[in-house]
């Protein structure tokens, strides 16, 4: 057997299962989605249909404002933790990517008990503030799993830039915030529009969160699933799952090319 | 064992000809240097005898008569020193060096006695347990090499075996290796683009360029007799003289220099230890710059020919730089050779 | 060098530590008290985390089981994958890598929608743990044919593995010697994360799941939704004791491939 034939047997089991459990499926998921009387004209129902479009419009937002907030608070933090050494410094640096590993379930479990019913915060506060089960919840628990991955892109950008840079800003009398707007976020920049796109992906797509808080706002993955389940409307499920399915991709696509690096979704 | 290479030539999936269809007899025991420019087809030829590379078809390799053209590299038993060493850095010096042997499903006895050798021949003894990773450049190139011997192939295959080390220890290694190649006996090629390694190590070098072997030949007969301007550039320096060529005379710039016979139509060459300073020198040049390099200075000339000119002067002093010095060249130094077809 | 800028970086680095770890805390004190709402005065216990393992102890082994299985899957599938993507830097693979890597950008709900229309009907597979298996591979694959690929990626492994024929290695012989040992830190942190990732997955598990077959995050989803808080903190402590080492071992074995890398 010679060497080319060797790799591409060892391409072959690869092959055969992103075949069978990747490719096939998700064109039966496309194909799935005409199936209904409207055929592919789904797709314009979708923008037509109030229902539909408002929660396109809802998803997008709580991801747009967890994208901006998660982006703000990992930056700092981020920032902060690379350029200072203290004792403390890998407790805090552990807390920050402890969420990387929960599921979206537990996620929501969390805001649950910051702001249910039983929650911490109507504990304490006098009257009752209960958020856990608003768009507030919800954007809360979206912004819990996304700190973690939007910091470690930072910082692992961060690390890369050259202290000298800082440094000859400094010889030429420029000011810590300046050093910050001038040096240090301009070569920031491509790490953050990654990370950017990675928390806006993950947002749209994340359903556990969304499952346990059981949300009073109808946000995609809810509807894909209570419509593939409840009212068993498979060809709009499907449909609004490919059109999740691009905008997430899309996002994470755009992402790898501005910073060449992989970060998961998930959650 | 005796290499035969008759019509190697290796055409590259762009159309790029790498190497132009080549012939090479190697006979046993000889070392023979394969010495050219980066890009002039070396390491392809070395590859295409290792079996990494496939030539173009009509291509024969025979060592000892039997036809290896078709056999993969891992059926050809010959041993390669890789120019970045390739040393695996998952197993020790000994681990290494063992692996070849190993291979051939020698006994794990016999290995070690093996391994123990070629350890010894090359002086590994203090280092046998450690890590690749431990070893300086020097060190990682003898295990390189001892790895390569130890299985005894047929033929060594070296490419660009030193020139990972730094200028001092590729020096004192370029003699270790000439050494220890004679004591190993083994038939080698050994592939460089410097030509002092070519001389002090091969038997034979074959000057490659532009995918050809343009000569072949023992260090001594290229130097002396080089066939074209590009081998006398290329082994020993030699410097262009160019001016004009009548009867057995060459007119510089700078003055006329005798030749031994007629030249016309071709192109003339010299060395700088063949330049000599003479106050009654036949040439006119101008001091450009002057540099002591211990046992001799180095002087840079212009005037008296258009290209750069170089002399070697020993002595206490020499010239300043802006003074004007009269050379001289023995007739009988001055090369005379074909002009090249492209220069 | 107390600046103002620099303060207001701890104050919201401190902030964020707080919102993550507060509910954590909370979790944990809740799984291991009598009554949270009369707080630790009512005394510690453990019945909670005990109540649980009778409820849910098929759940942990069920995903434990699943974890390993879809590890030495996408260890024979990923391993030699990465390697062929290594040795052959060309379109084609790019390609290929591009598409295996598409679990990673399409929210698991809409992958398991796509299973579970192509081989819902199957009933063999579907009530099989395999169904669920398969989807937990789909995901967590990128991630071992990547760390694997990133490390290979830094050595010379067309160079070694020439070293390794020209001293008489056939391919196979090569892949084993050669390519699998100086791939094992990839390797390593491949199988943490995969099996850290395993563990957690709910988004495809949900919807592949069945009555019989229920994961530790499906229990959990199940507990938060009908058992009192206090089994439902206590069942999320025991998927933290399980979770959190898994996540420090991977963090450890990905920085140190990287380092091995530089």
């Amino acid at each position: 057997m010679t060497q080319r034939h060797f790799v591409m047997l060892c391409l072959v089991p690869l092959a055969i299962f992103t075949l069978a459990f990747l490719a096939l499926p998700l064109a039966r998921l496309i194909m799935a989605s005409s199936e209904s009387d409207a055929g592919w004209g789904i797709y314009l129902q979708i923008l037509q249909t109030p229902r539909y479009l408002s929660t396109l419009v809802q998803t997008v937002a709580v991801s747009l404002a967890v994208t901006a907030a998660a982006l703000v608070i990992s930056t700092t933090a981020g920032l902060f933790l690379v350029r200072n050494r203290f004792t403390g410094r890998n407790a805090l640096l552990s807390i920050l990517t402890l969420p990387l590993a929960f599921p979206g379930v537990v996620v929501g479990f969390m805001i649950i008990l910051l702001g249910g019913r039983q929650g911490l915060v109507n504990q304490i506060v006098p009257g009752h503030l209960v958020f856990a089960y608003s768009v507030f919840g919800l954007f809360l628990g979206y912004l819990y799993f996304s700190i973690p991955r939007v910091l470690l892109t930072v910082m692992a950008a961060a690390e890369k830039i050259d202290p000298a840079l800082e440094e000859a800003a400094r010889t030429l009398g420029a000011r810590p915030h300046r050093i910050i707007l001038d040096v240090l976020l301009p070569a920031l920049a491509p790490a953050l529009a990654a990370a950017g796109a990675i928390a806006f992906a993950t947002a749209m797509g994340a359903f556990g969160t969304a499952f346990t808080l059981a949300t009073d706002i109808d946000v995609l993955p809810m509807v894909i699933y209570t419509e593939f389940t409840l009212s068993a409307k498979i060809a709009m499920a499907s449909a609004l799952s490919v059109t999740l399915g691009l905008v997430t991709w899309i996002m994470l696509l755009m992402a790898r090319s501005i910073s060449g690096q992989t970060v998961a979704a998930g959650g | 064992m005796t290499l035969t290479l008759t019509n190697i030539a290796k055409t590259f999936p762009g159309g790029t000809q790498a190497l132009l269809p080549t012939d090479l007899e190697i006979a046993r025991g000889e070392i023979v240097s394969l010495l050219g420019p980066s890009g002039c087809g070396k390491s392809t030829l070395l590859r295409i005898v290792a079996g990494l590379e496939a030539p173009d078809p009509g291509a024969q390799i025979r060592f000892d008569g039997e036809d290896v053209t078709r056999q993969p590299v891992e059926q050809r038993r010959i041993g390669m020193v890789f120019q970045s060493y390739a040393l695996f850095p998952n197993m020790s010096v000994r681990g290494n060096i063992g692996y070849g042997l190993k291979m051939q499903k020698l006994t794990k006895a016999e290995v070690d006695v093996r391994v123990e050798e070629v350890i010894a021949l090359c002086r590994l003894e203090p280092y046998a347990e450690r890590p690749i990773t431990a070893l300086s450049g020097g060190q990682r190139q003898r295990v390189a090499l001892a790895r390569a011997i130890a299985p005894r192939p047929r033929v060594l295959l070296l490419d660009e075996p030193l020139s990972a080390l730094d200028a001092a220890l590729r020096g004192e290694l370029r003699d270790e290796l000439a050494m220890l190649l004679r004591r190993f006996g083994t038939t080698a090629i050994f592939v460089t683009h410097d030509q002092n390694e070519a001389m002090a190590i091969a038997d034979r070098v074959a000057v490659m360029n532009q995918g050809q072997v343009v000569q072949i030949g023992t260090p001594e007969a290229l130097y002396r007799k080089p066939a074209t301007g590009f081998v006398a550039r290329f082994v020993g320096d030699a410097m262009r003289l160019q001016g004009r060529v009548e009867a057995d005379q060459l007119h510089l710039d700078g003055g006329s220099l005798p030749l031994v016979g007629a030249a016309e139509g071709h192109a003339t060459y010299a060395r700088a230890e063949d330049i000599r300073l003479n106050a009654e020198g036949p040439v006119a040049a101008r001091v450009e710059t002057v540099t002591f390099l211990g046992t001799h200075y180095r002087i840079a000339l212009s005037g008296a020919a258009p290209g750069p000119l170089f002399a070697l002067h020993s002595g206490l002093s020499a010239p300043q730089p802006g003074e004007t010095v009269r050379l001289s060249i023995a007739p009988e130094a001055i090369l005379i050779l074909p002009e090249d077809e492209v220069v | 060098m107390k600046t103002p800028t620099k303060l207001i970086a701890l104050i919201v680095t401190l902030l964020a530590c707080a919102f993550l770890l507060i509910p954590i805390i909370q979790s944990v004190q809740a799984g291991l008290t009598v009554n949270y709402f009369r707080g630790l005065s009512s005394g510690l216990t453990l019945k909670w985390v005990g109540e649980v393992w009778e409820l849910y102890s098929g759940s942990i082994f069920l995903s434990i089981r699943l974890a390993l299985a879809c590890l030495a899957v996408t260890l024979i599938l990923g391993v030699p994958a990465a390697y062929a993507l290594a040795r052959n830097p060309g379109r084609a693979s790019r390609v290929l890598e591009e598409f295996t890597s598409l679990p990673l950008a399409i929210p698991g709900l809409a992958l398991a929608l796509a299973l579970l229309q192509l081989y819902g009907t199957y009933q063999g597979f579907r009530t099989n743990w395999s169904f669920i298996l398969v989807g937990h591979v789909l995901y967590t694959l990128p991630f071992m044919v990547r760390s694997v690929l990133s490390v290979l990626a830094t050595i010379d492994l067309r160079s070694l593995e020439e070293g390794a024929a020209s001293l008489g290695a056939r391919p196979a012989r090569r892949f084993v010697d050669i390519v699998v040992p100086n791939a094992l830190p990839g390797i390593l942190a491949g199988a943490l994360t995969v099996v850290t990732l395993s563990i957690g997955e709910f988004n495809l598990t949900w919807m592949l799941h069945t009555p019989y077959l229920k994961t530790l995050p499906v229990g959990l989803a199940d507990s938060y939704a009908s058992m009192r808080l206090e089994v439902a903190s206590a069942y999320t402590l025991v998927f933290f004791v399980m979770i959190v080492p898994l996540l420090m071992a991977m963090q450890w074995a990905s920085a140190r491939a990287q380092r091995n890398m530089q």
